[in-house]
């Protein structure tokens, strides 16, 4: 099962970018994809953040996972992500003072992201750390682009502008929805709702394409 | 459904058919809807015109795009998607800039329709979806009330509606208040006289009284929607606001008022009765009447906004399901208790 080659590792490394990326399919972590994607900062923060304390500690829980208890699994990978979420938000907290207080409570509660939970339990437990750590680092960037697409669109259409660069000048009529969060679940349905229309696409390109 | 070598004739129920299709029922509608079309241009010019071809369009176009992945096709035959931009663009201010009518129109249909699978499957007004969108979207347009031109300026159109996709309009010179906004915020009553001759501010369907219950009337008669919920609404807003009134008539305003004003006739017409997402049972249309009637005067005297009547009819519209259950008709023989 957990045979070390270059392909496998190519393989679960890819995975999470598109095949199966943890919101566009999986749609897992909706609580910080939703509450913190009203701008591109605030989203790089949270998939930066989030990134951070997926892979280390897919790394820990992979190299640990012999000694873990089965019964106790799921408090032993608790306190490994919360350390990894206390050194992300002292360090957001320390290197960007405005962003981190505008993201509030939301890195606190990166520890019950179920997409972090999820990989521990269903990945890094059973496999070997270099395979551990492509997978971590696979769903990561997945995460962070798919936090992108919605902050970015947010972003544009809420305040016409990105990472606040205005684009669209002064008499730029703002749709206020956006920035709020109906915005969130109306942007999210339309994202997912792309990518299932191209996912079927490629799937059977005569069936649907018309 | 018919067996026995056509000696006997087993059909199922129903047994009695009005003969009305989809597409006849939408034309009735917007036929009847024809006078406050026809109104709505009269006050507030060519304006009003552009407002609703920009509704419909955008109706029609989100119809068009989601109806091609659906295995039916589009069903921009049965006319449903021209009514929706219809009554969307009649709630709308004069000034709105065209695209957003457009928009509104779009999400309406896309996201009150077409995600929840199409003409009979949604759960709220599609216009009124599209209405709440562009409200939460762009407060400050729909709160933007243009004053009525008369016949002479009928092809003076407001420089407003121009303004260029994304952008946000004009200030309009001749801003001015609706009669619900004057009454909430400054504590004036407009006549009697002017809301029913339609000689107010407002949005471009619901200014005049008059046409729009006359129309009303006449739909009725035809059968085209259940006159119980319009008659509940009515009546639930005139009695509750007649008790107000009578607690304290120097605060609050007199029920002749409240019923003229503002989009409550408009709404109750044209909006509460659409079939799809109004209760099907005669009890069902009383209760969901009372519903929007009481939830409107609780908005309007007590609210933040002047007119609740959007918000009313979306709110009671979630609650069409839990109506149906509980108000079914009890059936033939059955004792009360079994029910």
């Amino acid at each position: 099962m957990s045979a070390t080659t270059p392909e496998r590792v190519y393989a679960e490394l890819t995975k999470g970018i598109w095949r199966e990326n943890p919101i566009f399919v999986q749609v897992l972590g909706m609580c910080p994809t939703l509450a913190v994607t009203n701008s591109v900062m605030n989203a790089i923060a949270m998939g930066v953040a989030t990134f951070f304390v997926l892979v280390g500690s897919s790394l820990l829980v992979s190299l640990l996972r012999r000694l873990i208890p089965r019964e106790v699994r799921i408090s032993t990978y608790i306190i490994i992500i919360a350390t990894f979420v206390t050194l992300a938000d002292s360090a957001l907290e320390a290197l960007v003072p405005a962003v981190h207080k505008e993201l509030g409570a939301f890195i606190a509660l990166i520890v019950v992201n179920c997409l972090i939970l999820g990989r521990q339990e269903a990945f890094a437990s059973r496999n070997p750390p270099l395979l551990a750590l492509a997978d971590a680092i696979g769903m990561g960037l997945g995460f962070c682009i798919a936090l992108l697409c919605l902050g970015g669109t947010r972003e544009i259409l809420g305040a016409g502008s990105f990472l606040g660069v205005s684009l669209f000048g002064p008499n730029f009529e703002p749709w206020v929805i956006m920035v709020l969060p109906p915005g969130g679940f109306l942007m999210l349905g339309a994202v997912l709702l792309l990518f299932a229309v191209l996912r079927q696409r490629k799937r059977r390109p005569k069936e649907v394409g018309a | 459904m018919t067996t026995g070598q056509g000696r006997l004739l087993l059909q199922a129920a129903p047994f009695l058919r009005r003969g009305i299709t989809t597409p006849r029922l939408m034309t009735e509608v917007i036929i009847g809807m024809g006078p406050v079309m026809l109104a709505a241009m009269y006050f507030f010019g060519l304006s009003a015109l552009l407002v609703m071809l920009a509704g419909v369009a955008g109706a029609v176009a989100a119809e068009w795009a989601f109806g091609k992945a659906r295995p039916r096709g589009a069903s921009l035959r049965d006319g449903s998607a021209i009514l929706t931009g219809l009554v969307l663009a009649l709630t709308l201010p004069p000034g709105i800039p065209l695209w957003m009518a457009f928009l509104g129109g779009a999400v309406g249909l896309a996201l009150g329709k077409s995600a929840m699978g199409g003409l009979g499957q949604n759960m709220f007004n599609p216009a009124l979806v599209g209405r709440a969108f562009i409200q939460a979207a762009f407060p400050s347009v729909l709160t933007t009330w243009s004053a009525q031109g008369n016949i002479n300026s009928f092809f003076t159109i407001r420089a407003s509606n121009f303004a260029l996709p994304f952008m946000h309009p004009a200030a309009d010179a001749v801003a001015t208040a609706t009669p619900l906004g004057l009454m909430k915020f400054e504590r004036q009553s407009t006549d009697l006289l002017h809301l029913l001759l339609g000689n107010t501010a407002g949005s471009l369907g619901e200014t005049c009284a008059l046409v729009i219950l006359i129309c009303g009337v006449i739909m009725a008669i035809r059968r085209v929607f259940d006159w119980r919920i319009p008659a509940s609404i009515l009546l639930t807003v005139a009695v509750v606001s007649t008790i107000v009134w009578l607690v304290d008539s120097s605060r609050y305003p007199a029920p002749w008022f409240m019923l003229c004003s503002g989009g409550l006739l408009f709404g109750a017409v044209y909006m509460a009765t659409d079939p799809v997402t109004s209760p099907i049972t005669p009890r069902g249309a009383w209760i969901f009447g009372a519903g929007v009637g009481v939830i409107v005067v609780l908005i309007r005297l007590w609210g933040g906004l002047p007119e609740g009547v959007m918000y009313a009819i979306l709110l009671m519209n979630a609650a069409t399901p839990l109506i149906d259950r509980v108000s079914q008709p009890r059936p033939f023989g059955r004792g009360r208790v079994a029910a």
